[in-house]
């Protein structure tokens, strides 16, 4: 898989312009400007709603019986700074610094699920701008599906793994290309921390002088070319699920707007045609259309939770995507017998013919789409 | 596409070539027969500078337009089912090609929108001259078998028999469309068919394309035949832009050929394209006696057997009856005469250390029943070049009239419900 730089140089511009720093765990704050958050199974309480822009101390208490974890986070649910695994009983100071704008504290009980929140308005200089809070709920909603996805991801993973370190060749054929389901789905946000990506999913040809091959297509090869599962196969399998497992835990703070959404969705359509249409992917275990297929529904994610501010800018364009949508799925859907499943012809036994249409079809999406953005950010 | 001009600067303007422009305009303005001979090699303007070729006119450009040395062609597949959406697809196309034959980029243009956005021309023109750009369209057989319009498929476009010795690349063969764009300069051809491409995503896919580089073939009467990569010049008695009768007696279809149903192709004209591949390393190692009965000429001069020059009448019975020039002359097909516009083409090599190179075969013709089909059934048959080429792709188009004024757009007289 390429990097694709365009969205890692897109967060780092956004990040740049709201020149935000989160720093944890500063002990120099002074008390009195501090936020008192006590934290508790079911509460999340906080001394004040409003403090004026700059540095931020937040006085963590666990009082709960559970371990928590207290984020400041965006409208859109990105995280500003955070703290993770407050044991019971325990104290913890959390510091950012902090630009005006509205923001909430997130008290997660157990460290997971929405948590229980207060407001924070931040007053001062230097607001940031605000936006239609319909795109904030698209992007909260979106941060949540790349979560879920990266969430339901491991546990397929780990099956994989399993059956590599079994040394069981035929488990783990089959359970490899649904493995990569989550991560195809919401690759660009995997993407856009750089340097996960060249350790999970590059290909024997993407890698640099000295880089050491690992991931997901070095153990396509093991499987199916060379067909054995070595100590260092095992070795790797583990190394995917702890690269894996560091994904999972920063969905949370990727840069997320709604431009980056639709050139997300466009950059996975682009990914199908590079990769997937020429079979380039998953040259040895030919599941690509396992991938084409997780590619566009992540892209038709991001499309439907944008379409109520697109459909209101461009209904001309959600129409024609609408229809190119459909068009594509039901164009898939020839490849698979059962629609519920993943199972994909392989794509060694798709003809010329069939891989031509396939690319007519992607085509025929991706062009509409690379006009989403703009529909969005009018 | 938009009609917005905005502050987009033409690629003529931004070389400072203004002036020229207008000139051409002005030559161009004095109606349909006038067109045609606009942006002529005899141009001065025109041919020194790059200029721009007129786009309207009673007949599309690029059919007895002077042959420009680059062309780009593209066969298309239909992929929509709304006739409504293919027809504002060809009103897109016609405004983008109305744009890009004048010296301007596509739309909105290549820079200066929005940030989020695509630019609407991909920009590769920006700075180049028109360079005579020509776009040409055309509809296949099969695009008859869509959105209703059997009853509009003119007897004339039939599909084409096979030929002995035709081998055929499916991939390489027919289309519901085509356009043609031939420029002075590659990478204005290219950038024509590329953006033409993007805007038809979702209506139309690219069926096949073909590039070709040296012009076989010229329409400018006096001119030295070009030589094909045979280095053999052909077709040296080729219709001339300039021969008004001629054109309109074997190019141009006129009012009341054939029937009701081909009414909407009066101005047009009828285009065979074939893919012909030659054999270039045993030609090449063929001695130039051989090579010269082959053709029925002499290599240096291109004359016919016993003359001298190249526009010389030929004596056929001269020539070995089955050489190329005595089976393909008039005088051989009771006068059947077609405008050729073909390009040598080099599509890298073939994999066995041989060039995949040959002759992209243009022709244009009022019928092709009286045109190609009879000739190409005596070449096929008797052709001693035979033994050196192979045809490998092959397509046929109806090539409608040409687009008249700002507010008419490729193939109006077939789509629009007045006819």
């Amino acid at each position: 898989m390429r990097a694709v730089r365009l969205t890692v140089t897109a967060a780092a511009t956004v990040a740049a312009l709201t020149a935000l720093s989160a720093c944890t765990a500063k002990s120099d704050a002074e008390d009195g400007d501090a936020i008192q958050v006590t934290a508790a199974d079911s509460k999340c309480d906080t001394s004040a709603k409003s403090v004026p822009a700059g540095h931020v101390t937040l006085k963590i208490e666990n009082k709960g019986s559970k371990a928590t974890e207290v984020e400041i986070l965006f409208p859109d649910d990105r995280i500003v700074s955070e703290k993770e695994n407050i044991g019971p009983g325990t104290k913890y100071t959390l510091t950012a610094e902090v630009k005006a704008g509205a923001y909430e504290i997130a008290c997660r009980p157990g460290m997971k699920g929405h948590g229980v929140r207060q407001k924070l308005t931040v007053t001062g200089g230097g607001t940031t701008a605000k936006r239609d809070p319909k795109l904030d709920e698209a992007v909260a909603d979106y941060r949540q599906y790349a979560q879920d996805q990266a969430d339901e991801t491991l546990p397929k993973v780990e099956a994989f793994v399993k059956a590599v370190k079994a040394g069981d060749l035929d488990a783990a054929k089959k359970a490899y290309g649904i493995s990569r389901l989550g991560w195809e789905r919401t690759e660009p946000v995997a993407e856009s921390f750089g340097d996960i990506d060249p350790k999970v999913d590059v290909r024997e040809d993407g890698l640099e002088d000295g880089q050491k091959w690992t991931g997901w297509h070095r153990l396509e090869k093991a499987l199916w070319k060379d067909k054995k599962i070595g100590a260092e196969e095992k070795a790797l399998a583990d190394q995917l699920v702890k690269d894996l497992k560091d994904w999972q835990g920063r969905v949370g703070k990727a840069e997320i707007t709604p431009t980056s959404m639709a050139n997300g969705a466009k950059e996975l359509l682009d990914e199908v045609a590079t990769g997937k249409v020429t079979g380039e992917e998953d040259r040895y275990a030919h599941t690509d259309l396992v991938d084409f297929k997780g590619n566009v529904e992540g892209a038709q994610k991001a499309y439907e939770l944008l379409k109520p501010v697109a459909a209101k800018n461009d209904p001309a364009l959600a129409k024609e995507l609408d229809e190119q949508f459909a068009a594509l799925d039901t164009l898939l859907d020839k490849y698979r017998k059962d629609k519920t499943s993943y199972d994909f012809v392989s794509y060694d036994k798709v003809t010329k013919e069939q891989r031509k249409e396939l690319s007519d079809a992607v085509n025929a999406l991706a062009e509409p789409l690379s006009k989403l953005a703009a529909a969005v950010a009018k | 596409m938009t009609e917005t001009q905005g502050s987009n600067p033409s690629r003529r303007s931004l070389i400072g070539w203004g002036g020229a422009g207008l000139a051409l305009g002005a030559a161009a303005a004095g109606g349909a027969v006038a067109m045609a001979k606009a942006g002529d090699d005899v141009d001065p303007v025109a041919a020194e500078t790059g200029g721009a070729v007129e786009f309207h006119g009673a007949h599309q450009a690029g059919i007895a337009t002077p042959v420009q040395d680059r062309l780009h062609f593209a066969a298309f597949d239909v992929k929509t089912e709304d006739r409504d959406e293919f027809v504002r697809m060809l009103k897109d196309w016609t405004e983008a090609a109305r744009r890009m034959t004048a010296g301007r980029a596509v739309g909105e243009g290549a820079y200066g929108g929005l940030a989020e956005a695509p630019p609407d021309d991909t920009g590769e023109a920006l700075g180049l001259k028109p360079s005579r750009l020509t776009l040409t369209i055309g509809f296949g057989p099969s695009l008859f078998d869509k959105f209703g319009l059997a009853d509009k498929r003119p007897e004339a476009l039939v599909d084409l028999p096979k030929f002995p010795g035709d081998n055929l690349d499916r991939s390489r063969t027919g289309g519901d469309l085509c356009v043609q764009a031939c420029a002075d300069d590659p990478q204005v051809a290219v950038h024509a068919i590329r953006n033409l491409a993007r805007i038809g995503f979702g209506k139309v896919a690219i069926r096949w394309s073909q590039l070709g580089f040296g012009k076989t073939s010229s329409t400018t009467p006096d001119a030295q035949t070009p030589r094909n990569l045979m280095g053999f010049k052909d077709g040296t008695r080729n219709i001339a832009g300039t021969e008004t009768d001629r054109l309109k007696k074997f190019v141009w279809v006129g009012d009341g050929d054939g029937d009701a149903k081909s009414s909407w192709m009066t101005g047009g004209s009828y285009l065979v394209a074939r893919r012909i591949r030659m054999n270039i390393e045993t030609w090449d190692r063929t001695s130039l006696q051989e090579q010269e009965d082959v053709f029925g000429r002499d290599k240096r001069e291109g004359a016919a057997v016993g003359k001298a020059k190249e526009h010389d009448e030929p004596f056929l019975k001269a020539m070995k009856p089955d050489a190329h020039v005595r089976l393909a002359h008039p005088d051989s097909n009771g006068g059947v005469t077609i405008l050729r516009r073909g390009y040598s083409f080099t599509d890298g090599t073939d994999g066995l250390g041989r060039l995949d190179a040959g002759l992209f075969f243009l022709a244009y013709q009022r019928d092709v029943r009286k045109g190609f089909i009879p000739l190409q059934r005596r070449l096929s048959a008797q052709d001693a070049l035979n033994e050196y080429i192979q045809h490998v792709g092959s397509a046929v188009f109806a090539v409608p009239p040409g687009v008249r004024d700002s507010g008419d757009w490729w193939g109006r007289t077939l789509f629009s419900k007045e006819g």
